[in-house]
């Protein structure tokens, strides 16, 4: 984290209702350079909500959010293409193209936004991104043949070959077992030693939280009620707040 | 009535944005090229087959009517009328509207609910010009095509059926046939699959790209596609060959 440096993510007093359900009602929130921010959050909090806002994928109802100091909801098309290009975004169910291989999962976004590549620097921009997660070999594999983590990881690899600044994380320990949530989780930590990215990581998983995040911040009721170091955040007698730890970290007798 | 009106709302901005969109670039030729392969050429084995059965059962089933009064030459200009101005374009139409219908509205209606679509617009694609204009351009081109190779596999049909009872060589039957054809009557036919080609692909894409509700959502986008779009089909033959017949000098 560069201390002093104007922040990478900027929210402001974001608000966001579906109909009459408001799920943000003013959201702050600042996110610095090579800094991992880890939301947490009751399943429908409006954290996967949030990060759709960063990337323009909605529109918020009142509220500014500045990403790499520019007003993304004020960004024309072409704008907001080029912001996206600088931002990563990993999502919850890996959302790779089923329809094409591991290698034109991550040749396909490299393709439509570079010009003038030739064949050999996309072959190692591949090679290189899926180096980065640890599956090299899995070139020719479908999607369909991937376990959940494999997944997760080659959808990090998708977002990597950008070479992005920013990354966005949507659970990405959902529904995998410990073992492969702890290599996710150190793979988080690889991506922003390696390319030095500023994330927000969303996840209700305390392990992933306290593994990855340089601070925490926990959404309630709309609200970022606390936010701080892992241990600032639980360091309070809010039921809301102590039932998430005491369920994720049951202690033995 | 509300939804009614949403959904016209949205259809006609759906509309409108795929002639912005198709005129602009990037055209993504590649993803064109792919989809004109698996409109047109996984639909030739069924439309080989309905074509050429048509043919022939349309053949047999008019044999007795026109046998009745001595007119059974007459065969090859009527399957051949038959073909051209209606049975080929609306059977073409409807086997693309149950088969590549069906398919589009699944996998991109699988598409979005998987967030295939999203990631795409964060990956800065535009996901309408690569999934919606390249499949509905690639509709609109090949049913016409396929409308033609229809007309070709069904007087095959037919001629192997009158050549089977009447005896009548190729030359004569193609003469007979085609002697009441005009280039107006192609012409209409192509038109007419032209705009069928393109309601089947948009209607189909409209629906896939607005699923939602999971894996239900996708089925019900499929099921729509192929209502909605024959029953477009239907409404547009009546339009078409009403104003086909006003025109007619």
């Amino acid at each position: 984290m560069t201390a002093g440096a104007p922040p990478v993510i900027s929210i402001r007093g974001l608000y966001k209702a579906f109909g009459d359900l408001e799920v943000l009602q003013g959201i702050d929130l600042d996110v610095h350079k090579a800094e991992n921010v880890v939301v947490l959050g009751r399943s429908g909090s409006g954290k996967s909500v949030l990060i759709k806002l960063v990337v323009a994928l909605l529109k918020p109802d009142y509220g500014e959010v500045v990403v790499l100091g520019q007003h993304v909801h004020q960004l024309k098309q072409k704008e907001l293409d080029a912001l996206r290009r600088r931002v990563g975004f990993s999502f919850q169910h890996s959302a790779l193209y089923d329809s094409m291989n591991v290698s034109e999962n991550l040749e396909f976004p490299l393709r439509m936004n570079t010009s003038g590549l030739s064949t050999g620097e996309v072959r190692d921009r591949i090679q290189q991104a899926l180096e980065a997660v640890g599956l090299a070999q899995s070139h020719k594999q479908m999607p369909s043949e991937l376990s959940g983590g494999q997944r997760k990881r080659i959808g990090i690899a998708r977002t990597l070959i950008l070479q992005p600044e920013i990354m966005l994380y949507d659970e990405p320990t959902a529904g995998l077992d410990p073992v492969t949530s702890g290599e996710i989780n150190e793979l988080i930590q690889q991506v922003r030693e390696k390319f030095h990215t500023a994330s927000i990581i969303i996840t209700h998983d305390l392990t992933c939280a306290r593994a990855t995040g340089d601070r925490v911040a926990m959404l309630l009721d709309g609200q970022m009620l606390r936010v701080g170091s892992f241990d600032e955040v639980f360091d309070t007698q809010d039921p809301r707040i102590t039932g998430f730890y005491k369920y994720n970290f049951t202690e033995h007798p | 009535m509300d939804s009614f009106a949403v959904g016209v709302h949205d259809g006609s901005a759906f509309l409108v944005r795929f002639f912005v969109e198709r005129f602009s670039r990037p055209f993504h030729l590649r993803e064109l090229v792919k989809q004109c392969y698996e409109v047109g050429c996984k639909s030739l084995f069924l439309i080989t087959l309905t074509g050429f059965i048509t043919g022939i059962v349309f053949t047999k089933q008019s044999r007795p009517s026109l046998a009745a009064f001595g007119a059974t030459s007459w065969l090859p200009s009527l399957i051949t009328v038959a073909l051209v101005r209606s049975l080929a374009p609306l059977i073409t139409a409807l086997i693309c509207a149950g088969k590549v219908g069906s398919s589009i509205g699944a996998e991109l209606g699988s598409m979005k609910v998987t967030e295939q679509i999203e990631a795409m617009e964060v990956s800065a694609i535009n996901p309408f010009k690569y999934l919606v204009v390249t499949r509905t351009t690639a509709t609109t081109l090949m049913v016409p095509a396929l409308m033609l190779y229809c007309c070709l596999v069904g007087l095959a049909g037919s001629y192997l059926n009158v050549h089977a009872n009447e005896a009548a060589s190729l030359p004569a039957f193609l003469k007979s046939g085609f002697s009441t054809i005009t280039f107006r009557d192609a012409f209409a036919s192509v038109t007419k699959s032209v705009f069928f080609g393109f309601s089947i692909g948009l209607i189909a894409c409209y629906k896939g790209f607005n699923a939602s509700s999971g894996t239900q959502g996708v089925g019900r986008a499929a099921n729509a596609a192929v209502v909605l779009a024959m029953f477009v089909v239907f409404i547009e033959e009546m339009l078409i060959v009403q104003v086909i017949t006003w025109t007619k000098p």
